[in-house]
């Protein structure tokens, strides 16, 4: 009421209020627009959701029709004699016995070409040999790997009607496969060696193994590094540390740090590990600690958070009868935080699980075909394996890719089980 | 508001000693630049409930946090003057914060147990101070607290259970109790009836009467019933200083200062 004449300061009697008309059209109107406004709100909501799953949907969907079939791989059936002569022929000795040679020659007996098995194939033999020494000398029937047209041929990857020069296999080896497919000698397995080998050139022989143990000797690397130097902090600045300028600064460079792209770990990474302290390139040793630099900030910030969370009452509670700070923090303030704490380090951790970049920058993206015994030597993991196979030419490695997605999908989701897991655990109810 | 006197009116039993268990002269505290408690000087006697009255925001509890140093915890407070215990200065460096906060315990405004069980909740300030030298020590540390706090005959039989799952009334008998389980010699009460309904608020000034006596007992309250039924000493603070100390009986019946009469008849506050 600003007009002066308003008598409303001097006493007087105010103006009659007209009465709101609740029924008016206009009144109706509004109500009705209301409604709509909130039906729209909540229909752009349930479109970003179903779009959203949409997706997620189709993202699964793609992979695991991929993928599906890496892990699954076609086997041929050989009758094979083991017999002693020809397997020590070269090395005179049955521990580095030739089965390769030995192999051939069955094949080449039985099919007429050696090209239905792997190259790799008669590395089943001498598991045979070495589950059961007394085969030598008997002949038995074998289902070793197929060659990687066979295991095409057999996934239905190929289309017969195509003329010879556009499809990936010969006519021959049409042929051979058709000979296979008659005697009965092919069939589809559960491709054990997928998760038992590390990479190989040949996609039939190609294993996730030594990427997901190189993935996890990494992982290691980096929880033992960022865990508790994270916590430390985390603790030192939430319950130590004075509130000034100085302190101010950290907090902000700490959350610039979070921001920062993973690439520019991987050059921090390489000058300062494998450059200046010269540790060996490619191990989960140097990955690991490339990955506890990017993910200490997320624990710090995680923790932080989780800290401030915890009831002051507590903390008064504990210091009232007398407990010292270490008490206070490590009795009552750690165990009430760790679910929070967990929780913001598990998926810090998932996020380096993932991570490629930084780790192409310092040698992880080398073809190591052994598995990984330590935290230095050669490894590769999981997403780098996905690259790499990503970017091979042989049609056998597309599925593979999908089916090393799968894995990596795998091992996330339970982790993100466990963190949950132990958010549920240890929570405690107020 | 009319003009006060900002002189402290000390009845004659209360005139300063020096051999009371706690005694605070001159204490100031400052929160930054702001000045919350200014220049209050007083006694704490063993064997009596002194209680703590005033309007909001007039320092009481800012005062009462001095008596066993939880300013310390909060980085912009800044203490001044002297507070004794037992004629030892409490703010002296060589002082244990550790070993003053077991002898002089506190019962907060908001019941805050342990997220622990009942007997956790008693049996961590014995634990923390090596108290108990054995398990059947401890037990009956923890049974002697809980009686004494009259919680025993609730809880026996669910010791294990959470703290948290008691009622709130409960909830601060077994915060007296946790308190009381470390032996204190002085127990500090900070409104410990303000979130409490009245049947356990009656629960807790029974308690408060059984426990004088056995502890020299300061208790901030805003209720001035509570103090008049409470306590035998009571102090009334007004923006910062202590306007006036007396018996309780004297200070709600006879009060000798303006300001005092003022807000005990509903002037102001």
């Amino acid at each position: 009421m600003t007009d002066p004449s308003s008598p409303s300061d001097t006493g007087e009697t105010l103006p009659e209020r007209t009465p709101t008309e609740w029924h008016s059209n206009a009144m109706q109107r509004r109500i009705r627009r209301r409604y709509a406004r909130e039906r729209r709100f909540r229909f752009f909501g349930l479109a970003a959701l179903v779009l959203a799953a949409g997706f997620l949907a189709f993202l699964l969907f793609t992979i695991v029709s991929d993928g599906w079939r890496g892990f699954q791989r076609a086997e041929v059936a050989v009758e094979v004699t083991y017999v002693e002569d020809e397997l020590t022929a070269e090395s005179g000795s049955l521990a580095r016995a030739d089965y390769r040679t030995l192999l051939r020659r069955d094949l080449r007996e039985q099919f007429g070409t050696e090209r239905v098995a792997s190259e790799g194939a008669w590395l089943r033999l001498r598991e045979r040999m070495e589950e059961n020494p007394g085969l030598l000398g008997q002949t038995e029937r074998v289902w070793v790997v197929a060659s990687p047209e066979v295991d095409l041929m057999a996934k239905g990857d190929v289309d017969f009607t195509l003329p010879a020069e556009r499809r990936v296999v010969d006519d021959e080896m049409v042929e051979d496969y058709r000979d296979l497919r008659e005697s009965d000698r092919v069939r589809l397995a559960f491709n054990s060696g997928f998760l038992s080998r590390a990479d190989s050139t040949s996609s039939e022989l190609a294993g996730v193994w030594g990427a997901l143990i190189g993935s996890i000797l990494t992982i290691l690397v980096t929880l033992a590094i960022s865990f508790p130097i994270g916590v430390m902090t985390a603790v030192y600045l939430e319950e130590y540390a004075p509130k000034n300028r100085i302190t101010d600064i950290i907090e902000v460079s700490i959350n610039n740090l979070a921001a920062v792209p993973s690439i520019i770990f991987g050059l921090l990474g390489l000058a300062v590990f494998l450059n200046f302290f010269g540790m060996p390139r490619s191990a989960p040793l140097v990955g690991g600690l490339t990955l506890a630099l990017m993910t200490l900030p997320v624990i710090v910030i995680a923790a932080r958070v989780a800290l401030q969370s915890v009831p002051p009452s507590i903390k008064d509670a504990a210091l009232g009868v007398g407990a010292s700070r270490l008490q206070v923090i490590s009795h009552h303030v750690l165990p009430v935080a760790l679910p929070g704490i967990l929780t913001g380090t598990i998926i810090g951790v998932s996020r380096a699980l993932g991570e490629t970049a930084p780790l192409l920058l310092i040698g992880m993206r080398a073809f190591v075909s052994d598995i990984p015994e330590g935290v230095t030597q050669p490894a590769t993991v999981l997403p780098v394996q996905i690259f790499l196979w990503s970017d091979e030419v042989g049609r056998g490695f597309i599925e593979k890719t999908s089916a090393a997605i799968m894995v990596l999908l795998a091992v996330l989701l339970s982790m993100n089980a466990l963190a949950i897991y132990l958010r549920n655990k240890f929570e405690r109810r107020w | 508001m009319a003009e006060y006197d900002t002189e402290t009116v000390v009845h004659e039993e209360m005139t300063l000693r020096n051999d009371a268990k706690m005694t605070a002269r001159d204490v100031s505290v400052f929160y930054g630049q702001k000045q919350a408690v200014r220049s209050v000087s007083i006694d704490v006697d063993s064997h009596y409930v002194t209680a703590f009255i005033g309007p909001s925001g007039c320092g009481k509890s800012t005062f009462l946090r001095c008596f066993n140093r939880m300013n310390d915890t909060i980085d912009i407070a800044r203490v001044e003057g002297d507070i004794d215990l037992d004629g030892r200065d409490i703010y002296d460096p060589k002082m244990d914060v550790v070993q003053l906060r077991a002898r002089v315990g506190m019962v907060f405004q908001k019941p805050n147990p342990f997220p622990k069980s009942i007997y956790e909740n008693i049996a961590y300030g014995p634990r923390i101070h090596g108290l108990a030298e054995s398990k059947t020590d401890m037990d009956r540390i923890v049974e002697t607290s809980l009686q004494r706090a009259g919680l025993w005959n609730e809880v026996k039989d669910r010791l294990d259970e959470s703290g948290t799952a008691l009622s709130g009334g409960q909830q601060q008998r077994l915060c007296i109790a946790r308190a009381i389980a470390v032996d204190p010699e002085v127990i500090l009460m900070d409104e410990p009836c303000s979130a409490l309904d009245p049947i356990a608020t009656a629960k807790v000034e029974e308690l408060i009467d059984e426990l004088q006596g056995r502890y020299a007992i300061v208790i901030v309250t805003h209720n001035m019933q509570q103090a008049a039924r409470v306590s035998q000493r009571t102090a009334f603070f007004h923006l910062g200083h202590l306007v006036e100390y007396g018996p309780t009986d004297e200070i709600f019946t006879n009060p000798k200062a303006d300001r005092t009469r003022d807000y005990i008849t509903g002037r102001f506050g």
